[in-house]
C-alpha cells in the first residue's frame, strides 16, 4: 500500500515585494479533511500566504505541491495555467471575505451555483437548476430566492451563497480568507455552525485565514499563527490556545476575553 | 478610379489581408488580428467587410452587396457602388450569380454554392465582451476554451424569461472549438452557417479583426440539452410572394396600426414572383 | 399595393447635391479659399493634421474645407486620403534640441539657459470679443519675433544631471510599432501607447489627462517645460547610406514632470511624461503627456486604479474617427435585429399576459 500523501505540501515558500517582505520560509503539509487555521494581526503575512497558496499570486521562492486527482503530486506553479485555472474551478474553492468579490453580482443566485458546472460542460437547463436548489438548501437559503440576484441579499445570505458556488463541484480543498469577517455576532455564529456542519458532512480539506482566535478555536484542528511574516508557532488548536508558547501567542490570546 | 489601384487597397495592405484570411480559415472561428486601415467609409458601415471584399476580389467576380437583406437600400448602394467606381467588375442583384456577395445582418435565403464567398461586416467580433470588457482576458478565455459564463448568461435568459431572448448575433461554436459572433444576422440564419458549402469571411474593421468559416464546417448554436436552438417563425406569409419559411421584415402601412409582412431578403421575394408565386397583397407578374 | 421603397441610389446622389449646397452656404458670399483657411484657422489646420497623422498643410485646409469646418470629420477626409500613400521611407527620429523655437517655457525653473519665450500664445489675453474683427481689418503690427536660432538645452536634461529625473533610453535603432500598420496590442509598450495618443481626439486626451489631476491618478505634474517652433525632418536612404533633409515642420513638444515616490528597488526622483503634436496643437501636447505618465503605471509599479491608467480602456478609446463612425453608424438600418426583438419582446408579453389571466382565473376559482 502507497504510504499516505498530504492533499497539500507547502515547502518553504516566501513572497517578498523588493525588500518588503509579504511571508517567509513557510512550510507545512496539510492532510485529507484537516482544517488549518492561519491566524494573526492585519499586515502577519497570513494573506499574502493565503494569495499564494491559493494561486492568486505566485510567490518568489519554495513550493505548494498539490496531490491532483488525475496525476498524484503536481507543484502548482508547474502547472500550465490552463491546468492552474481548471483545478481551480473544479477541485479547488476560494471564499473571499467579501461575497460581492466572489459573486456574480448581476446574475441570479441559481446562475451564481450553476456556473461552475456549466464552466466544465454540464448542458441541461433542468439539472443544473435541480443541483443549485440542492445546494441552496444545503446552505440555508430559500430556494424561493433561486432567481433573486445576490445584490438583494443579506450579508449572511451572501456569503452562504458564495460557499455554495464554491462546493457545487464537490472540491476537495477549499481557501476562506475571513469567511465571517464584516458580519453581525449572530449572523457569524450561524454560518460557522453551517461551515462546521459541511466541513464535517463532505470531508473537507480547509485552509482558514483569520485574525478571530473564537472562529479559529471553533473551526480549525490545527492553528499557525503568524507575525512579519513568519510562522512563530504551530500546533494543535487547542493546544496554541491554551498553552501559547510564543510571547506573540500569549499576547493574541490574552488580548481576547476568555468565556 | 484615377489615382488609386484596383479595389482602392495598395497590393502589399490586399496581401497582408489575404495572409490574416488565410489564417482565419486554418483556425476556423479564431479572430485573427489584421493591419485594418482607413477606409473612405466610416467605421461601423462595413469597412472591415470592405477590406475583406477588396483583398479577394478579382476582375472575373461578380459581386453583390446587401444590407438588411436588400439590394437597394443605401449602405449596400454606396458599398456597391464604390467597388463598381474601384474595380469596374460586374455588380448584380441576383444571389445565383455572384461570386462574392457582402453582406450586413443577412445571409441570403437561397442556399449558397460551392465557390461562392459571403463576406459579413461585423461590428463588435468578441462574443465574450460583454461579460468580459477586457481584450487580454478574452483572448486568455479563448486560449483555454474558457466559455462557461456564455453559458451564464443563456441559464438567466431561461430563468427569467423561459427562453434563450437573444434574437441577433446568437454565438455559435465553429468546429467544436471557437466560440463565434456570427455578426448581427438574426437566429433565423445561423443553422444556414452549418455546414454551409459556400466560404464564409468575417471583417471587423473597427476592431481589426478577420475570421472565417471554411467551406463544409460544422457550426453550433449554443443551447441547453433541455432548451435547443429555435429560429423565429411568422404566422404569416410574404405579402408579395407569399413565401412561408423566408425572413420577414414588418412594414407599417398606416398609423391606425395596418402592417404586412414581406421577404427582407429582396432577390429571394422578386425571383419567386418572377416565378409565379403571388401572395395575398401581390400582383401576379407574366410569365416569361 | 405596396411597392417596397426604392431608389438608395438617387437618394444618394440627392443628399451629395444637398450637401454641397450647404457647403457652399449663401452663394452671394464670396468663397473661402483653402489658402484662407490655411493661413487664417491655423489651430483648426494644427489639429487636423496632428489627429489625420499628415503632416500637410494644403490638405488638411482641403479637409476643413470640404468638411465644412467639422474637424473630426476633416480628420477622417485626411486619414483615408493618407491610407492610400506609399511609403517611400522613414525618417530618423526629429531632433527637438534642435528645435528653432518660437515658443518656451518652463513651469519649473523662473529662469534657465535659453529664457523663457512666450511666443504666440493665448495664454495672457482677455477672453473679451475683439469686435474689431467683426469688420476685415488691416494687418496687425508686425511683432518682433525673438526667435532663437540656437538651440536651447532641455529642461529634463538640467535634472538629468543631478540624477533626479529616471534616464530615458531610447534606443533609436529598436523597431517602433506602427499603429497605422498593426492593430492595436496588450500589454502596449509606450512607443504605441504613444503613437495611439499622438493619434487621439484632442478633447478625449485632454479630459483623461483632467481626471488624472483630479484625484482619478496619482502624478503630480509640474509642465517641465513646453516649446514650440521648427525642426528639420532627415530621412536616409538605405540605398544612400546617408543622410537628406527633406523640409522643417512645426512641431510642439511638452515634457511633464511627475513625481514617483519610489519603489523597492528605486529610490524617489521625478517620472516623464511626454507629449508631442503637429503644428501649435499646444493643449494636446500637454494633456497626452499626462496620460503618457499615467498610462506608465505598470511599468512604474504603480496600482492601476484609475480610467487614465488602464491602457485598455485609454487606448481602445482615443480614436475619433473609430468612435465617430461606430456611434453613427446606428443610422444605418437596423430593420432585420429590430424585428428579431420586436417578434421576442412580444412573445414574452403575450406569455406573461397569459400566465397573468391563468392566475387570474385560479383566483376566481377558489
Amino acid at each position: 500500500m502507497n504510504r499516505p500523501t498530504p492533499l497539500l505540501s507547502v515547502q518553504d515558500l516566501g513572497k517578498s515585494y523588493g525588500p518588503h517582505l509579504g511571508c517567509t520560509d513557510v512550510s507545512f503539509d496539510l492532510w485529507p479533511g484537516e482544517v488549518l487555521g492561519i491566524v494573526g494581526e492585519s499586515g502577519s503575512g497570513k494573506t499574502t500566504l493565503m494569495n499564494c497558496l491559493s494561486a492568486q499570486i505566485e510567490p518568489t521562492c519554495g513550493k505548494v505541491i498539490y496531490d491532483t486527482r488525475m496525476d498524484g503530486a503536481r507543484d502548482i506553479f508547474d502547472m500550465s495555467e490552463s491546468e492552474r485555472r481548471l483545478l481551480m474551478r473544479t477541485d479547488w474553492g476560494l471564499v473571499k471575505q467579501n461575497p460581492r468579490d466572489g459573486l456574480r453580482l448581476g446574475v441570479s443566485a441559481g446562475a451564481n451555483v450553476g456556473e461552475r458546472l456549466m464552466a466544465v460542460g454540464a448542458r441541461h437547463y433542468g439539472d443544473i437548476r435541480n443541483v443549485a436548489n440542492d445546494w441552496l438548501k444545503k446552505v440555508e437559503i430559500d430556494v424561493g430566492r433561486i432567481d433573486n440576484p445576490p445584490s438583494t441579499f443579506s450579508g449572511g445570505m451572501q456569503q452562504r451563497l458564495q460557499i455554495a458556488r464554491n462546493l457545487v463541484t464537490e472540491p476537495r480543498l477549499v481557501f476562506m480568507d475571513e469567511p465571517t469577517g464584516g458580519l453581525d455576532v449572530s449572523v457569524q455564529a450561524r454560518l460557522l455552525d453551517l461551515l462546521r456542519g459541511l466541513v464535517n458532512r463532505l470531508g473537507l480539506s480547509v485552509v482558514i485565514v483569520t485574525h478571530d482566535l473564537a472562529v479559529a478555536r471553533l473551526l480549525a484542528h490545527r492553528l499557525m499563527v503568524m507575525k512579519d511574516g513568519r510562522v512563530v508557532e504551530q500546533g494543535l488548536t487547542d493546544q496554541v490556545l491554551d498553552d501559547p508558547q510564543h510571547a506573540y501567542t500569549q499576547l493574541l490570546v490574552s488580548s481576547i476575553l476568555q468565556p | 478610379m484615377d489615382g488609386y489601384n484596383f479595389a482602392y487597397l495598395d497590393e502589399q495592405t490586399k496581401r497582408m489581408i489575404r495572409r490574416a484570411i488565410l489564417k482565419a480559415v486554418a483556425i476556423p472561428g479564431y479572430q485573427v488580428p489584421f493591419g485594418s486601415r482607413e477606409m473612405p467609409l466610416p467605421y461601423g458601415w462595413g469597412t472591415g467587410g470592405i477590406q475583406v471584399t477588396a483583398g479577394v476580389i478579382g476582375q472575373d467576380d461578380v459581386l453583390k452587396v446587401i444590407d438588411q437583406g436588400a439590394d437597394d437600400t443605401t449602405n449596400a448602394v454606396s458599398i456597391r457602388r464604390f467597388f463598381a467606381r474601384t474595380t469596374g467588375v460586374k455588380t448584380t442583384e441576383k444571389t445565383t450569380e455572384a461570386t462574392l456577395i457582402q453582406t450586413r445582418h443577412r445571409i441570403p435565403e437561397r442556399p449558397l454554392s460551392e465557390g461562392q464567398i459571403l463576406v459579413y461586416q461585423v461590428p463588435i467580433p468578441e462574443p465574450l465582451r460583454w461579460l468580459e470588457p477586457r481584450e487580454t482576458e478574452t483572448r486568455k478565455m479563448h486560449a483555454l476554451q474558457e466559455y462557461g459564463i456564455m453559458h451564464v448568461k443563456l441559464y438567466e435568459d431561461i430563468a427569467r424569461f423561459g427562453r434563450i431572448a437573444t434574437s441577433y448575433d446568437y454565438p455559435v461554436v465553429v468546429n467544436d472549438r471557437y466560440l463565434m459572433k456570427p455578426s448581427p444576422i438574426p437566429k433565423f440564419d445561423n443553422p444556414k452557417m452549418d455546414n454551409m458549402p459556400a466560404l464564409q469571411l468575417f471583417g471587423a474593421g473597427r476592431e481589426k479583426r478577420i475570421y472565417a468559416i471554411p467551406p463544409y464546417t460544422k457550426v453550433k448554436s449554443l443551447d441547453f440539452d433541455d432548451h435547443p436552438f429555435e429560429i423565429q417563425q411568422w404566422d404569416e406569409n410574404c405579402a408579395l410572394c407569399g413565401s412561408e419559411n423566408s425572413y420577414l421584415d414588418e412594414v407599417v402601412m398606416d398609423d391606425q396600426g395596418g402592417r404586412m409582412f414581406v421577404c427582407s431578403d429582396t432577390d429571394h421575394c422578386e425571383s419567386r414572383q418572377s416565378d409565379g408565386h403571388v401572395g395575398p397583397m401581390g400582383t401576379q407578374q407574366a410569365a416569361e | 399595393m405596396y411597392v417596397a421603397v426604392k431608389g438608395g441610389e438617387k437618394a444618394i446622389e440627392n443628399a451629395h447635391r444637398l450637401l454641397a449646397q450647404d457647403r457652399r452656404g449663401n452663394p452671394g458670399v464670396p468663397e473661402l479659399t483653402v489658402v484662407q483657411i490655411k493661413e487664417q484657422m491655423s489651430l483648426a489646420v494644427d489639429r487636423v493634421m496632428t489627429e489625420g497623422s499628415l503632416y500637410d498643410r494644403d490638405l488638411a485646409a482641403l479637409a476643413i474645407k470640404q468638411a465644412r469646418g467639422d474637424l473630426v470629420e476633416a480628420i477622417f477626409l485626411l486619414r483615408a486620403f493618407r491610407t492610400t500613400l506609399p511609403r517611400f521611407a522613414t525618417s530618423n527620429p526629429i531632433d527637438t534640441t534642435a528645435m528653432k523655437a518660437r515658443r518656451r517655457i518652463s513651469a519649473t525653473y523662473k529662469d534657465l539657459p535659453g529664457g523663457q519665450l512666450l511666443g504666440p500664445t493665448f495664454d495672457y489675453t482677455h477672453r473679451l470679443l475683439d469686435f474689431a474683427l467683426m469688420a476685415e481689418s488691416e494687418a496687425p503690427d508686425v511683432a518682433t519675433s525673438p526667435s532663437n536660432d540656437e538651440a536651447l538645452p532641455r529642461v529634463t536634461s538640467l535634472l538629468n544631471a543631478e540624477g533626479l529625473i529616471e534616464q530615458e533610453n531610447s534606443d533609436d535603432t529598436a523597431p517602433v510599432s506602427d499603429l497605422t500598420r498593426e492593430p492595436l496590442d496588450f500589454p502596449a509598450n509606450r512607443d504605441l501607447r504613444l503613437q495611439n495618443l499622438a493619434r487621439g481626439d484632442e478633447g478625449f486626451v485632454l479630459a483623461m489627462g483632467y481626471s488624472s489631476q483630479r484625484g482619478y491618478g496619482n502624478t503630480h505634474p509640474f509642465a517641465g517645460e513646453i516649446r514650440m517652433g521648427e525642426v528639420e525632418v532627415v530621412i536616409e536612404p538605405e540605398e544612400l547610406g546617408f543622410a537628406i533633409s527633406i523640409g522643417d515642420i512645426t512641431v510642439t513638444e511638452c515634457e511633464m514632470i511627475n513625481q514617483f515616490k519610489g519603489s523597492a528597488t528605486e529610490a524617489p526622483k521625478f517620472t516623464r511624461g511626454y507629449g508631442l503634436s503637429f503644428g501649435e496643437a499646444e493643449r494636446k501636447a500637454m494633456a497626452m503627456a499626462l496620460v503618457d505618465r499615467s498610462l506608465r503605471a505598470r511599468e512604474l509599479g504603480e496600482e492601476v486604479q484609475n480610467p487614465a491608467q488602464d491602457e485598455e480602456f485609454v487606448l481602445y478609446h482615443t480614436d475619433n474617427v473609430e468612435a465617430s463612425g461606430f456611434v453613427q453608424h446606428l443610422k444605418l438600418p437596423h430593420y432585420v435585429d429590430f424585428q428579431g426583438e420586436l417578434e421576442m419582446v412580444r412573445n414574452l408579453r403575450a406569455e406573461q399576459a397569459h400566465v397573468h389571466a391563468q392566475e387570474q382565473m385560479l383566483k376566481a376559482g377558489e
